[in-house]
């Protein structure tokens, strides 16, 4: 705004009175605080209310052990299974034209607009024991749900779209051009997509992972319809929240849920970093 | 492109499938795309509407309408609605203050905006039933006020704003920021009070943006289950979601009955999912932009 030409008389019409914009402020910043910054505060208060001791104690569980490496696994499987299918989607979409692009885009993200809880009824339809494949699992000893392939078949469902969708719109602003000149120049296919590709995706990717991640480690609803929540066999860290939070065990409950309120933190400024050093390489942010 | 690139495609009437590219693996990725998302997304979801299907309208007419079935899902999108409505207002106020603003800790509140995005939905529904339990740090001052919010449908409502609230800042952020400043000088240099330029001149733009947050907040909020499970008390009839009702007709073996509500709910994600492109297509073409 070029506020030392203009005369204070427009300059007041241009924005609101000074009052006016300290009750908005003030309005903005609280209702924040209610309704983020508390709850955020409670977790980590809750889980050392009784001390560091019973805090750490809550880790030394085998149960609460057990659960962290489930996590771990399923995000260790499902992320980079997503993270194969955006590159192969954001290739085939952003770098080809084809008839029914757009409805393709909108069908990778269908999972955002269907609930947790269907996308896990959805697997509990087909591999269940009254399931679509059901009988079939049953005969040949195979178990899906309540076991771990359920959890990750529901997370990589509520994950799938996370990637695909932080590459697409960038990898379609970028154009064609600079593959095309590496082609010309002689590179071969794979050492295009490595050297020319990549470099130029590597923050959206990242960004992506991110999201995918958090959403793969903290999945609750989906994940709870397939797991059975059977416990130290598939409770994942979400689920064991849950069933302490049932026990009245708050101190392990909080204790658990407070290091995922830290793995969130950790994304947030991960997240944070990226759209600061790296927004240029960020496709047009909004939405998510 | 060369005459012979486009040779093969030319017979065919309108455009061709694919137009020709001097880049290779069009094959390759597309069929791992198509078939990735037929096997873990399409079909799944094409399983639960033939199920939905085999019940027949009359016999999902009657599982939508009993009576608890019924009451879940009008607490859900009673309370979604409203939750996305408080979200869309609320959105629009911290997108502006963040945007033509300049204050202490801007930067760390606008990156907080996306906590409910990054926070796993259990860990908000503890932290929420903690907050505003009887004797939380809210719970206790508003239970002198007579005002019960945990384990009460205020509750479940307190936990959708939770949710939502970043859809509705996020959709409306780009665009205050890009707000044309010479509409607003030009409504100023016309004697415009500031109030009269914000009503008349600055806000309506905005509008299909708070619509499109308005709808993705709603539909998140419809099928949300971890944060509000904790808040809610799930008393049948009263404080009870659609999502809980699948997850108990679920542990009841009730497939049929749990398909039902889940086929509604769908049918509603993809309708808000509609108006939302709708909404889009004509901000396209009134405004210019999305």
């Amino acid at each position: 705004m070029s506020e030392g030409l203009a005369s204070p008389r427009s300059i007041a019409a241009l924005t609101e009175p000074r009052p006016v914009r300290i009750a908005l402020t003030v309005a903005a910043v609280a209702f924040l605080a209610l309704f983020l910054l508390l709850p955020l505060a409670v977790v980590f208060t809750e889980a050392l209310s009784k001390g560091l001791g019973s805090f750490l104690d809550t880790f030394a569980e085998p149960d609460a052990q057990a659960a962290i490496r489930l996590t771990l696994l399923v995000a260790v499987i499902a992320v980079p299974l997503n993270v194969a299918f955006g590159l192969a989607a954001s290739w085939a979409i952003a770098k080809f034209d084809f008839r029914g692009r757009n409805l393709l885009i909108t069908l990778i993200d269908l999972p955002f607009s269907v609930s947790p809880v269907v996308a896990g009824l959805i697997y509990v339809l087909i591999f269940g024991a009254q399931g679509l494949l059901g009988p079939f699992l049953q005969r040949h000893g195979i178990e899906i749900i309540f076991a771990v392939p359920g959890i990750v078949l529901a997370t990589v469902f509520v994950t799938f779209p996370f990637v695909a969708r932080e590459l697409i719109p960038l990898m379609q602003d970028q154009g064609t051009t600079d593959e095309e000149a590496a082609l010309t120049l002689g590179a071969s296919p794979w050492r295009v997509f490595r050297t020319v590709t990549l470099p130029n995706i590597r923050w959206a990717l990242l960004y992506g992972v991110l999201l995918c991640n958090a959403r793969a480690m903290g999945e609750f609803g989906a994940v709870s319809v397939v797991s059975g929540r059977i416990r130290g066999l598939t409770n994942t860290m979400p689920l064991h929240v849950e069933i302490l939070y049932n026990e009245y065990n708050y101190v392990a409950a909080f204790g658990i849920a407070s290091l995922l309120a830290l793995l969130a933190l950790v994304t947030l400024a991960g997240k944070t970093f990226l759209e600061w050093r790296h927004a240029d390489s960020l496709a047009g942010r909004g939405g998510h | 492109m060369s005459p012979a690139a486009l040779a093969p495609a030319a017979p065919r009437a309108g455009r061709p499938f694919l137009r020709p590219s001097a880049l290779p693996g069009f094959r390759l990725t597309f069929g791992i795309t198509v078939t990735y998302l037929t096997l873990v997304v399409l079909l799944p979801l094409a399983v639960l509407l033939l199920r939905a299907s085999a019940i027949g309208p009359a016999g999902l007419w009657a599982l939508v309408t009993d009576s608890r079935n019924l009451a879940a899902l009008k607490t859900s999108f009673g309370l979604s609605l409203a939750a996305a409505a408080i979200d869309a207002v609320a959105g629009l106020l911290i997108a502006w203050v963040l945007t033509r603003y300049r204050f202490p800790g801007r930067r760390l509140i606008d990156a907080l905006v996306d906590l409910p995005f990054a926070l796993p939905t259990a860990v908000a529904g503890i932290a929420l039933a903690a907050l505003y339990a009887p004797n939380g740090w809210l719970g206790a001052p508003l239970a002198e006020l007579g005002i019960k919010v945990a384990y009460t449908p205020l509750g479940i409502l307190v936990a959708l704003v939770f949710v939502g609230l970043p859809f509705c800042v996020r959709t409306v952020q780009p665009l205050v920021a890009e707000i044309d400043k010479s509409s607003e000088e030009a409504a100023a240099i016309l004697g415009a009070s500031r109030f009269r330029a914000l009503v008349t001149v600055i806000l309506p733009p905005l509008v299909p943006a708070m619509l499109t947050g308005f709808a993705l907040a709603f539909a998140r909020a419809v099928g949300e289950y971890g944060s509000v499970i904790f808040v809610a008390g799930n008393l049948p009839y009263v404080s009870e979601i659609a999502p809980l009702l699948i997850v108990i007709k679920l542990e009841e073996f009730n497939y049929t009955g749990a398909t039902a509500i889940a086929a509604v709910m769908l049918l509603m994600s993809f309708s808000a999912l509609l108006a939302i492109n709708l909404i889009q297509d004509y901000s396209r073409r009134r405004f210019g932009h999305v």
